[in-house]
C-alpha cells in the first residue's frame, strides 16, 4: 500500500519516456533492427555482431547509401542478454521503433524465439549467427553463418575422404546447442565414413577451464585426431593443457575455433596445424578480408573482427545486395511488403563477402558447404 | 447504510479484493492501452510475463514471508512445471484438440508435477534451517537445470526412447514416425502457444485466492507461529514438518503453473532456469515485502517492466535498474521516508474524502 504511490510514480515516468522514445521516431533511413547479448556471458558475440553492422551501415552510408536514389541505412542494436524472452521484449521495442527489417539474433535459441514472432509479422529477417536448425524453419529467415549440423557432417565428411584419422576423440560443451548440434551431425556421419570415435568426452559452461580429466582421456584412448566443436576460448585452454599433458593428436575444429591464434596469444606455435572449417579467417590474405580487418581495427580500438563480427558485417552487406535486387527506393516502406520483396531476392543474389561467396537458397541457407582451413605458420591455408 | 456494510466486511477480505481489484483494473487498462494503440507492442508483449512473474513472486513470498525460510531454488520448480507441461502439450496435441481443454490441463499437470517435486524434496530437506535450507535448494535448482540439459527423449512407432547424457543411439529408431520431444540441451521445441493474456490474469487470480485464503486460513496462523518462534509453535503442539511440507507443496504447485504458462508462452531454455532467475524472483519479493502479497504483485510487475522501458537509455540501461534496485531497497528502510509514504497512502486519501463526506 504505501510503496504504491511512489511506484506508480515511478512506473509512470518510466512509461511516458518509453512513449516519447517510440512517437518522435520517423527517421531518413532504412531502419535495420538488431538484436544480440550486449551484457551477460554472452556479450562478446552480441558486440562483436553489432560492431561489425555498424561498420558495414556506416561504409554503405558513406559510400552513397544503397540503390539509385542513395537510400540510406540506419542500425538499431537492442540487448537480448542471451534470452529468449528478452529477446522478444527486443523485438517488439524494435517494432515500436519502426524496425522494417531484423538483421539477428546473435544467439540461437533467442532467434527461434523471435523467428516465431517475425514469421506472424511477416518481417524478413537475417541472422548472422544463429546456427541452430530452426532458426530458419520459416519462409522470411535466412542466415549468414552455416547450420551445426552442416558444420558436423562436413568435418566427418572431411576427415573421411581425406583419411585425416579413423579413430577420433571429441571434446565437446554438452550444455550448449552450438557445440551439441555440431556433435549429433558428426556422430551420425562418423558411422557413414568409418570413423571410430573412440571416446566422447563432455564439458559445461559451469566448469569449462580445467580440462585436464577429458585431456588425459583422450590420452589413454589413443585417439588420432580431436575433434573439438567449441569456442576458441575453450579450444586455447585445452590445447594449452593439452600440449603440458604430451597429447600429440591432431586437432580439428569449427567456425568457432576462428580466433584461436589470437586468444593463444604468447604461445601462437600451438595452433600450428589446427584444422578448422571456417567460411571467415582473420589472418587472410583475402583483399576484401583484409580491408574489412583493417577497418575494424580503426573503428574499435584496435581489436580484431571474430566470426560474429564477419558474418554480421556480411549480412548489413547482403541486405544491401537484396534491397538492390529487389530495387526497393521506397524508405517509408511497410515491414511486410517489404519482407515479400526480400524474400524473392535473398535467392537471386550472388556477392563475395568476408565469408566467401554468399548465395542463398529458398530454404534460407547459404548455397555452398563451408571450406576447412589450416594454421601454418600463424596464418590460415586452404587445406 | 453503504458504510455500515463495508465496515462489517473483515479487514483482510477488504484487503484481498482491493488485490483483487488492483490486478483486474491493472491488466484491462493495459489491455485497452494497448488495443487502442497508445502503448506499443513492447508493453504488449510484457504483460504475459508479468502473470507468470507475479505468481511466481507471490508463491515464493508463501515460503519466504509467510514460513520465513529463505529458499533460492524456486527457478528449479518453475523449470519443472514449464518442462512438464509442455511435453503434456506436445504429447497430447493430437489426442486431446482442443485448446481451451488442453492447455489448462497441462497447466495444472505442471503444477502437480512441481508440487511432487516440492513433497519428495521437502521430506529430506525441511529438517534444516536458515542458510543450510537456503543452500540445498540453490543446489536443487542446479542439479534440475543440469538434469534437464541432459535429457533425450524421441517417441516413435515403437514407444519412447530415452537416453541421458549423450545423445540417442539413431539407429533403432524409426525414422519415419520420430519425434523428438526433449532434446538435450536444445530442449523442447513445437509447444503450442496457448498462453494469452486473459488465461494469465485468471492464474494470477487463482493465485492470489488460494494463497491469500491458505494465508488466512488456521494452517496460514500455524505458518506465521513457525516462523515468529518455532520452539514455542512446537510447543503448542504445531506439527512443525507438516505445515513447511504444505507451504513448500504450495509454493511449488504454482512456481509450476508459472512454468507451465511461460512454457506456453516463450521458448524453453534450459540455461534460463538458472541462480539468477531464483535471485530475481527473491528480489521481487524482498523489495515489494517479506509476507507482503499485494507487494510482491507490485514489485514484480514494476520490476520485470523496468529494464524494458529503460531501453532508450542503451548502454546505461542496466547500470541504472541497479542504482533504481539499491535506491528502492534504502529507501524502503528509511524510517522518515516510510513516515513521508504514509502521507500519500490510499487509506488516508479516503479517509480525508469520507471525512469530508460526512461533512
Amino acid at each position: 500500500m504505501k510503496k504504491r504511490i511512489f511506484s506508480i510514480a515511478l512506473a509512470g515516468t518510466m512509461i511516458l519516456s518509453g512513449l516519447v522514445g517510440c512517437s518522435g521516431k520517423k527517421s531518413d533511413a532504412l531502419v535495420i533492427g538488431g538484436i544480440g547479448p550486449l551484457t551477460g556471458e554472452n556479450a562478446q558475440y552480441g558486440e562483436a555482431v553489432r560492431n561489425g553492422a555498424q561498420l558495414a551501415v556506416d561504409e554503405i552510408n558513406a559510400a552513397g547509401g544503397v540503390g539509385t536514389n542513395g537510400m540510406k541505412l540506419e542500425l538499431n542494436f537492442q540487448d537480448d542478454e542471451g534470452d529468449s524472452e528478452k529477446a522478444v521484449n527486443a523485438y517488439n521495442t524494435l517494432k515500436d521503433n519502426g524496425m522494417q527489417l531484423l538483421m539477428g539474433t546473435v544467439t540461437s535459441k533467442p532467434c527461434i524465439a523471435v523467428s516465431e514472432y517475425t514469421y506472424s509479422d511477416n518481417m524478413f529477417m537475417l541472422t548472422p549467427s544463429g546456427s541452430a536448425i530452426d532458426c530458419t524453419k520459416y519462409d522470411n529467415a535466412f542466415r549468414v553463418c552455416f547450420t551445426d549440423p552442416t558444420q558436423g557432417k562436413s568435418s566427418a565428411q572431411y576427415i573421411g575422404v581425406n583419411d585425416l584419422a579413423t579413430k577420433v576423440a571429441v571434446i565437446y560443451d554438452s550444455s550448449s546447442d552450438y557445440s551439441a548440434g555440431i556433435y549429433d551431425a558428426f556422430v551420425a556421419e562418423a558411422k557413414n565414413q568409418g570413423i571410430e570415435i573412440v571416446i566422447t568426452q563432455a564439458f559445461t559452461k559451469d566448469s569449462k577451464t580445467d580440462f585436464s580429466v577429458q585431456i588425459q582421456k583422450v590420452k589413454e584412448s589413443g585417439a588420432e585426431l580431436v575433434f573439438l566443436p567449441i569456442y576458441y576460448n575453450e579450444a586455447a585452454l585445452i590445447l594449452q593443457q593439452a600440449s603440458s599433458a604430451g597429447v600429440t593428436a591432431k586437432v580439428f575444429g569449427c567456425d568457432g575455433l576462428d580466433g584461436i591464434i589470437n586468444q593463444l596469444a604468447g604461445d601462437a606455435s600451438l595452433a600450428e596445424g589446427v584444422m578448422l572449417l571456417t567460411p571467415f579467417s582473420v589472418n587472410s590474405s583475402d583483399e576484401t578480408t583484409k580491408k574489412f580487418v583493417s577497418a575494424y581495427k580503426t573503428a574499435f580500438s584496435n581489436e580484431l573482427p571474430n566470426q560474429f563480427a564477419a558474418d554480421a558485417y556480411d549480412a548489413i552487406y547482403a541486405i544491401k545486395a537484396a534491397l538492390e535486387q529487389a530495387k526497393v527506393t521506397d524508405l517509408e516502406i511497410d515491414a511486410s511488403e517489404l519482407c515479400d520483396l526480400l524474400k524473392i531476392a535473398m535467392t537471386k543474389i550472388n556477392i563475395d563477402g568476408v565469408t566467401g561467396e554468399m548465395a542463398w537458397t529458398a530454404a534460407g541457407e547459404r548455397a555452398k558447404d563451408p571450406v576447412p582451413m589450416k594454421i601454418v605458420n600463424g596464418t590460415y591455408v586452404a587445406m | 447504510m453503504r458504510k455500515l456494510f463495508l465496515k462489517s466486511i473483515k479487514s483482510s477480505t477488504r484487503n484481498k479484493f482491493s488485490t483483487y481489484i488492483m490486478v483486474i483494473a491493472f491488466f484491462s487498462i493495459a489491455a485497452i492501452l494497448v488495443e487502442a494503440g497508445i502503448l506499443g507492442s513492447l508493453f504488449k508483449g510484457l504483460l504475459v510475463p508479468m502473470c507468470y512473474y507475479i505468481i511466481l513472486a507471490v508463491s515464493l513470498n508463501l515460503t519466504v514471508g509467510i514460513l520465513g525460510e529463505l529458499s533460492l531454488g524456486h527457478a528449479g520448480f518453475m523449470c519443472v512445471g514449464a518442462y512438464v507441461g509442455g511435453v503434456f502439450s506436445i504429447l497430447t496435441k493430437d489426442i486431446i484438440t482442443s485448446a481451451l481443454i488442453r492447455f489448462p490441463l497441462a497447466l495444472v499437470v505442471g503444477g502437480l508435477a512441481a508440487g511432487l517435486f516440492g513433497i519428495l524434496i521437502g521430506i529430506p530437506i525441511l529438517r534444516l534451517k536458515g542458510d543450510y535450507l537456503a543452500i540445498v535448494t540453490l543446489a536443487f535448482g542446479e542439479i534440475i537445470k543440469k538434469l534437464v540439459q541432459n535429457i533425450y527423449i524421441i517417441k516413435d512407432v515403437t514407444g519412447f526412447h530415452f537416453s541421458f547424457a549423450t545423445s540417442i543411439d539413431t539407429s533403432t529408431i524409426d525414422s519415419e514416425s520420430k519425434q523428438v520431444i526433449l532434446n538435450g540441451p536444445m530442449s523442447i521445441s513445437g509447444i503450442p502457444k496457448n498462453a494469452n493474456i486473459v488465461i494469465g490474469v485468471i492464474l494470477v487470480l487463482i493465485t492470489l485466492f488460494v494463497i491469500m485464503n491458505l494465508v488466512d486460513s488456521r494452517s496460514g496462523r500455524a505458518f506465521m507461529a513457525i516462523r515468529d518462534n518455532r520452539i514455542v509453535a512446537e510447543g503448542i503442539g504445531i506439527n512443525i514438518t507438516k505445515y513447511k511440507l504444505i507451504v513448500f507443496s504450495f509454493s511449488a504447485f504454482f512456481a509450476g503453473v508459472a512454468g507451465s504458462l511461460f512454457a506456453h508462452f516463450s521458448t524453453v531454455d534450459p540455461t534460463k532456469f538458472d541462480y539468477n532467475l531464483s535471485i530475481l524472483i527473491l528480489v521481487f519479493v524482498v523489495l515489494g515485502g517479506i509476507g507482503n502479497i499485494r507487494g510482491s504483485v507490485i514489485a514484480a510487475v514494476i520490476l520485470y517492466a523496468l529494464p524494458e522501458l529503460l531501453r532508450s537509455f542503451q548502454n546505461y540501461r542496466m547500470l541504472i535498474y541497479a542504482i533504481v534496485l539499491i535506491v528502492m531497497m534504502i529507501l524502503n528502510n528509511n524510517e522518515k521516508f516510510l513516515r513521508f509514504k504514509e502521507r500519500f497512502t490510499f487509506k488516508r486519501l479516503f479517509a480525508k474524502k469520507h471525512a469530508k463526506e460526512d461533512a
